[in-house]
């Protein structure tokens, strides 16, 4: 059996990414994401990895994106000021259907904010901050141990799907630390690529499940790659069908593999009649709220979203349909409680529990509105 | 045991976030859960900062210590902001040359001269961490003696080993002895 | 003058760098009659064929604007990034893939405005990148904005009333920055062009060849500089080699495009730096 280790949230991300293959990391110095770029420059080489300290936000996930069209599983972090910096190469990402894995450790804004304090206010930025219609995944870890095991999922579903991966961190699990157990050996899925490739060969002509199999740059398939919408080439087009069926394409290749994609945790959600909607570190409170609930004869279980995008739609409606009362607690002004409204329609009560003032929403909090009587 | 929440408070620069991983780091040889985290400002020296490690027989759900079993404070400054609104039942550990403030009147408070074993006993004053997390566990019996023994030459720089060996030395010493306990 | 005696041997004829180096499927390009961008364009596949590089494991990085279309035409990698992100998108695939050739095809608004942050940080890492910028002295792919290079009191469309900003030297900037190799070019002189950038090529570490391109349709019809044709003698005439231009006084100087090599020294490499940092990281890992 592994042994049981203590480490910190942000290591542990940088560790099972470089179980999923990572080894290319571009980035530049934030809080609270800071340790992920340190722990990749001193882990990084010593696998044969590269690192590099690139001149801004914006520099360090082209420098990424980079690396992985040639071919190497790479990464960068950062936090609110510098996801939003990120936003316009994102958005590139999605287009040219490049592999890559963007970890935001969410703190407290807007703006620069309280850089050291918790907060889970990207919810929407991660799916809508890149300008234009674009599929988008995102995962929530609300563990040390999800730090890792969530972010070989990430490079997993990056390179399976060909598209950027967000893997949505907060400040309270980036700084955690606690004892994990690293698994032995990890599930590692690699991008689809062509062997021996034809120079002329259409690079994003669609194999199976709408993703497009193509060569990294250098191995002898002559491709063009553009932030322009294109045609199967990957060269720009003016031509409004090919234009529409490509974005089409790009939102099916997400939506179509819904169930392979979304992950929820349900906890006592058999019995419920209250339950405590939450995801990331918000889940470590909630979870408490719950089981204090529980042992007061409430039957209350706990919906926790760990795919944040796509939302998890179908699950939720499901497992709210006998539940009575909703408890939706993150910490923001109200971004996923619009979701789930919007899932389980007007006869439920919702009742929202959210922080914007950079200190933790407690168990407390969240079991008031377990108990409120409604 | 079934759970304990400890705080550590002082200074930036005291290494008080390094205690707390230390003890995290020695309750995971142990065998038991835990949780530490921290809160800080901007400043890296100085300024009053928080550490806390959660330490359970059982799975941590909240992250965050919610009903302190142990404070201790380094500086008076960071003893009067975080010594606000404890239990009852909390135990406190002050370095001897502060003033234990009304707000901890009901609380047990032991005084040590933590400070002063590691400048003067020790030799070095940023030792005092360490002297610390003896003491801590000595008070608390967190884990066996060889488990921090363990953490603590996990988290020292290499060379200073007969150095922070005399801090662990030093701190339990100052339980064993008894003095203002 | 220019001496050309050396530079007019080792050119194809057009039709055979076409054939050889173009897509012809995506041809004709999409610059104005008149524009120098494709002479650049021609004499970087010059300079590919002169340097004997592998088409295969050479990648060609652009940004935004009328030269980024560049990257496209050529038959190689081609990669067709955002505005001014050219240099760090290649940075990525240089350290990736060190002995991938790296070219970035910018302009001068891509490389100096939205751009300028990345193109002095890789000229401070000396990473080996070939940078080749289409200085049209304007924005014109929107359409006539003044740009960084657009000469003091010179019109755009959104310098009605002259430009009161200070131009900048693009190739002056990235050897303040470090650039190891740092050229400057101009369309009218091409066969000199292609050899120049061929030298950009086979150096090793960070390269910038800075190319006086034209704009007829918006840089000269603003700035009344007349025809395409009267613009291109307008280079010709104003064009100094670097060597004759350390002769000439700064009053003669002034109003002049100096052409050539203004610098060319030997420095460690960033991605062959980094290959060594990973020897020694694994050797002491032992």
């Amino acid at each position: 059996m592994a042994k049981t280790v203590l480490m910190q949230g942000n290591e542990a991300c940088v560790e099972g990414a470089i179980a999923a293959g990572m080894r290319f990391y571009a980035g530049y110095p934030i809080t609270p994401s800071t340790e992920i770029a340190e722990v990749s420059a001193v882990r990084l080489p010593k696998v044969g990895g590269k690192f590099i300290q690139m001149e801004d936000e914006i520099a360090s996930i082209a420098c990424a994106i980079g690396a992985s069209v040639a071919g190497v599983k790479s990464m960068t972090a950062t936090s609110g000021p510098g996801f939003s910096l990120k936003q316009e190469n994102l958005g590139y990402a999605c287009l040219a259907e490049v592999p890559l894995v963007v970890v935001d450790v969410q703190r407290s804004g807007p703006s620069t904010g309280l850089p050291t304090s918790p907060s889970q206010g990207d919810v929407m930025m991660a799916k809508w901050g890149t300008h234009g219609d674009h599929p988008i995944i995102a995962i929530a870890p609300s563990s040390v141990k999800e730090c890792y095991t969530l972010a070989v999922r990430c490079f997993n579903l990056a390179e399976k799907y060909r598209t950027p991966v967000i893997f949505l961190m907060d400040e309270i699990i980036g700084h955690l630390r606690e004892g994990i157990e690293i698994p032995e050996n990890v599930e590692v899925i690699n991008r689809p690529t062509v062997e021996n490739p034809h120079p002329k060969r259409p690079a994003y002509a669609p194999t199976d499940n709408l993703i497009p199999a193509m060569a990294p740059f250098g191995e002898g398939q002559r491709y063009n790659i553009t932030g322009l919408l294109h045609d199967e080439s990957g060269f720009p087009t003016n031509d409004t069908k090919i234009a529409g069926d490509l974005v089409t394409r790009l939102m099916k290749k997400i939506e179509n593999n819904y169930d392979d994609i979304v992950e929820v945790e349900e906890t006592h959600m058999e019995d419920a009649e209250v339950a405590v909607f939450c995801f990331g570190g918000t889940a470590r409170a909630a979870s408490s709220a719950v089981e204090t609930a529980r042992k007061k004869g409430i039957k209350c279980g706990m919906f926790r979203p760990i795919t944040i995008w796509p939302f998890a739609d179908k699950e939720l409606k499901e497992a709210m349909k006998n539940v009575k009362k909703i408890v939706v607690a993150e910490h923001n002004w109200g971004q996923l409680v619009n979701e789930v409204r919007r899932v389980v329609g007007n006869d439920k009560i919702i009742e929202f529990v959210g922080k914007i003032d950079g200190t933790v929403i407690t168990p407390d909090e969240i079991l008031a509105k377990i108990e409120k009587e409604d | 045991m079934s759970q304990m929440e400890i705080r550590l408070a002082g200074s930036g620069g005291q290494g008080i976030i390094l205690a707390t991983v230390i003890l995290a780091e020695a309750a995971v040889i142990a065998g038991k859960h835990t949780a530490q985290s921290q809160s800080y400002g901007p400043e890296a020296r100085g300024g009053a900062c928080k550490a806390e490690v959660i330490v359970s027989d059982e799975e941590i759900g909240f992250t965050k210590v919610r009903t302190p079993s142990f404070l201790m404070a380094l500086t008076q400054k960071s003893l009067d902001k975080y010594s606000a609104n404890l239990p009852a039942d909390c135990l406190v550990l002050i370095d001897d040359t502060l003033t234990a403030p009304d707000s901890i009147k009901n609380n047990k408070v032991v005084k040590l001269p933590i400070l002063h074993t590691a400048a003067e006993k020790v030799g070095k004053l940023m030792t005092a961490n360490i002297v610390a997390v003896a003491a801590i566990n000595g008070l608390l019996n967190i884990v066996d003696d060889e488990s921090l023994k363990t953490a603590v030459f996990m988290h020292i720089p290499k060379g200073t080993e007969a150095l922070n060996q005399k801090a662990l030395e030093e701190g339990l010493s100052l339980i064993k002895k008894g003095e203002n306990i | 003058m220019v001496d050309m005696t050396n530079v007019s041997k080792n050119t194809m004829n057009t039709a055979d760098i076409i054939y050889k180096y173009m897509r012809p499927e995506h041809l004709p390009h999409i610059w104005c009659p008149g524009c120098g961008n494709g002479i650049i364009l021609r004499a970087i596949a010059q300079a590919m064929e002169n340097a004997k590089i592998d088409r295969n494991k050479t990648v060609l990085v652009s940004g935004i604007g009328c030269s980024s279309r560049a990257a496209g035409y050529i038959d190689c990698n081609s990669l067709h990034t955002t505005h001014g992100r050219a240099i760090a998108f290649a940075t990525g695939i240089k350290m990736a893939h060190p002995e991938l050739e790296v070219i970035v095809i910018t302009g001068d608004g891509d490389s100096s405005a939205i751009g300028g942050n990345h193109l002095i940080h890789a000229a401070r890492r000396n990473i080996g990148l070939t940078v080749v910028v289409m200085n049209n002295n304007i924005y014109g792919m929107t359409g006539g904005q003044y740009s960084p290079t657009t000469p003091h009191l010179e019109y755009g469309t959104t310098a009605p009333y002259g430009n009161i900003d200070q131009p900048f030297d693009i190739a002056e900037l990235a050897m303040g920055a470090g650039a190891t190799f740092a050229a400057r070019g101009a369309v009218y002189h091409s066969a000199l062009l292609a050899k120049t950038i061929e030298k950009g090529i086979r150096h090793k570490g960070f390269s910038i060849i800075d190319v006086a391109s034209l704009c007829p349709t918006y840089y000269g019809r603003k700035n009344k500089k007349g025809s395409a044709v009267d613009m291109m003698r307008y280079q010709k005439d104003n064009t100094v080699m670097v060597e004759k231009a350390k002769t000439m006084t700064e009053e003669e100087l002034n109003g002049k495009i100096v052409i050539g090599v203004l610098r060319d020294k030997e420095a460690p490499e960033y991605s062959e730096e980094y290959a060594k940092l990973v020897e020694k990281v694994k050797g002491g890992n032992k």
